[in-house]
């Protein structure tokens, strides 16, 4: 297939991608790390390159109500938010995943405010985990344009029909250009087809959606979780298909030099290229280390982190999150799912609101690693 | 009584599992809290269908002949009909239960 090359950062990314996926429907409403989508889209439609339904509204509640709308209608829907802005949105993110709903929406990760930044970590985006969403967390700028499109695949399929939420960090993807491949569109058409909806709003046939029930609640709960679960094998075939169009394979985990390693890493995010770094440079004084990034967050892969994992003896989850009062909340996570494993698995906490993380600062945890017995928590201050 | 079932035993039952219900299917009677229902003066009713424009519920509905009937289905006993109607043709009567 061809594709083209360019260098494009995170926002245009996801540009290419809601065009490639042929949206229908855009609602939005800036914030900082996600702006530029706005610019570009705006001016996209100005030259008549790319015409979905654009509606700039008056807030981020507005924003999620309205994809709700458009969705329920049969239209294929993207949206785009962040840090305080999905925030807002969180009581509808419910409604959708409860409705069903195969809307896409991106969230250009950012720290919460009080005090206030601009720059990522992964609160927003982790305070999100129990809404029913699918979620993928990306490190490249290539991994989300590939993402939004793969993910479109995975909602709208009858078995699924769950929205996705993919995490793209802000400033470190969202403004710095990286090389990505843009696949050509006749191929994206063949792989997503146009979205046929069965279940949707229609003057003909007048319905009501989400009914008041009663007893019937804790039906509709388990059919949420039930369809998420099964979702991930939907993710996995997604991704074999995608492999087989453009080459480039992913999966519910990404496995880095782990065959042999004897302590890791667990992290999420574009910060696991620094962390990358730092095992290649350990590797070439021979020290055995390795990592393991997470790809998909909802569904959880327990499954796939104990395989993964399965010669190392110490564990190192890194989180660019805080759950104050508890600890890191992927480390709460990753420890459930390595519970019956006869493991030490410590914490660490790095680059809240986006604070700098260099190789040098992931050598120092890998160090950590090799000498703690016990497990610990710690901070890279 | 409630059975305790495995988490992978649970079917997923796809569409079924969206919570929507088409026209008619409802069929829950939403009437029961009421204490008052219209009564509607076919002597005094202009047929200008304000009440049917008004009712929250859509429990009043049109005749063939024009003049207007409450679905006591539907009907909370609001008493909206009585308070919007012109010609002051309906009247709330306690229900009797």
């Amino acid at each position: 297939m061809k594709e083209q090359k360019e260098i494009l950062d995170g926002n245009t990314a996801a540009a290419y991608a809601a065009k490639l996926s042929r949206v229908q429907c855009i609602p939005i409403f800036p914030i900082t790390p996600q702006t530029e989508f706005i610019d570009i889209i705006s001016k996209w439609q100005r030259k008549k390159f790319f015409m979905p339904e654009y509606k700039v509204l008056e807030s981020e509640h507005s924003v999620i109500s309205a994809a709700v709308g458009s969705e329920l209608t049969g239209a294929r829907t993207f949206t785009f938010s962040g840090s305080q802005g999905i925030l807002l949105m969180h009581e509808i993110l419910y409604i959708a995943a409860g409705l069903r709903l195969p809307m896409v929406m991106v969230n250009g990760s950012r720290g919460l405010s009080a005090p206030i930044t601009l720059w990522p970590d992964h609160d927003d985006f982790l305070a999100m985990r129990d809404t029913g969403w699918i979620m993928l967390a990306t490190e490249t700028n290539q991994e989300l344009l590939d993402s939004i499109i793969m993910a479109f695949k995975v909602s709208e399929n009858q078995k699924v029909m769950l929205p996705s939420l993919i995490n793209m960090d802000g400033f470190i993807q969202s403004y710095t250009r990286t090389e990505v491949r843009i696949p050509e569109q006749k191929s994206i058409d063949k792989f997503l087809p146009p979205l046929k909806m069965k279940v949707k709003l229609d003057v003909k046939e007048p319905m009501t959606l989400g009914i008041p029930v009663m007893g019937e609640y804790q039906y509709f709960k388990e059919q949420v979780h039930k369809a998420l679960l099964d979702s991930k094998e939907e993710i996995k075939k997604v991704c074999f298909e995608w492999k087989k169009l453009t080459g480039r394979s992913y999966d519910v985990v990404e496995r880095f030099h782990l065959n042999d390693a004897k302590v890791a890493i667990v992290i999420m995010g574009a910060n696991s290229t620094v962390a990358k770094a730092s095992v290649l440079s350990l590797r070439k004084k021979g020290k055995k280390v390795g990592l393991l990034r997470l790809r998909l967050i909802r569904p959880f892969p327990s499954k796939e982190i104990v395989a993964a994992l399965k010669n190392v003896k110490a564990v190192g989850v890194c989180d660019q999150n805080i759950s104050p009062g508890q600890s890191g909340i992927l480390y709460q996570e990753v420890k459930a799912a390595l519970s019956n494993e006869n493991k030490v698995v410590s914490n660490y906490i790095f680059g809240l609101g986006g604070r700098f993380v260099s190789e040098k600062d992931f050598e120092k945890v890998f160090d950590d690693l090799f000498k703690n017995k016990k497990e610990v928590r710690k901070w890279l201050q | 009584m409630s059975k305790l079932v495995s988490e992978e035993k649970i079917k997923n039952d796809g569409l079924k599992g969206i919570p929507f219900a088409r026209f008619g299917q409802l069929k829950v009677s939403r009437g029961s809290w009421r204490t008052h229902i219209p009564k509607i003066d076919e002597k005094k009713c202009i047929k200008c269908h304000l009440c049917w424009l008004y009712c929250p519920d859509t429990a009043i509905k049109i005749k063939k002949n024009g003049f207007v009937y409450s679905d006591l289905k539907l009907c909370k006993g609001c008493w909206i009909c009585a308070e919007i109607c012109p010609a002051k043709a309906i009247k709330m009567v306690r229900e009797k239960k």
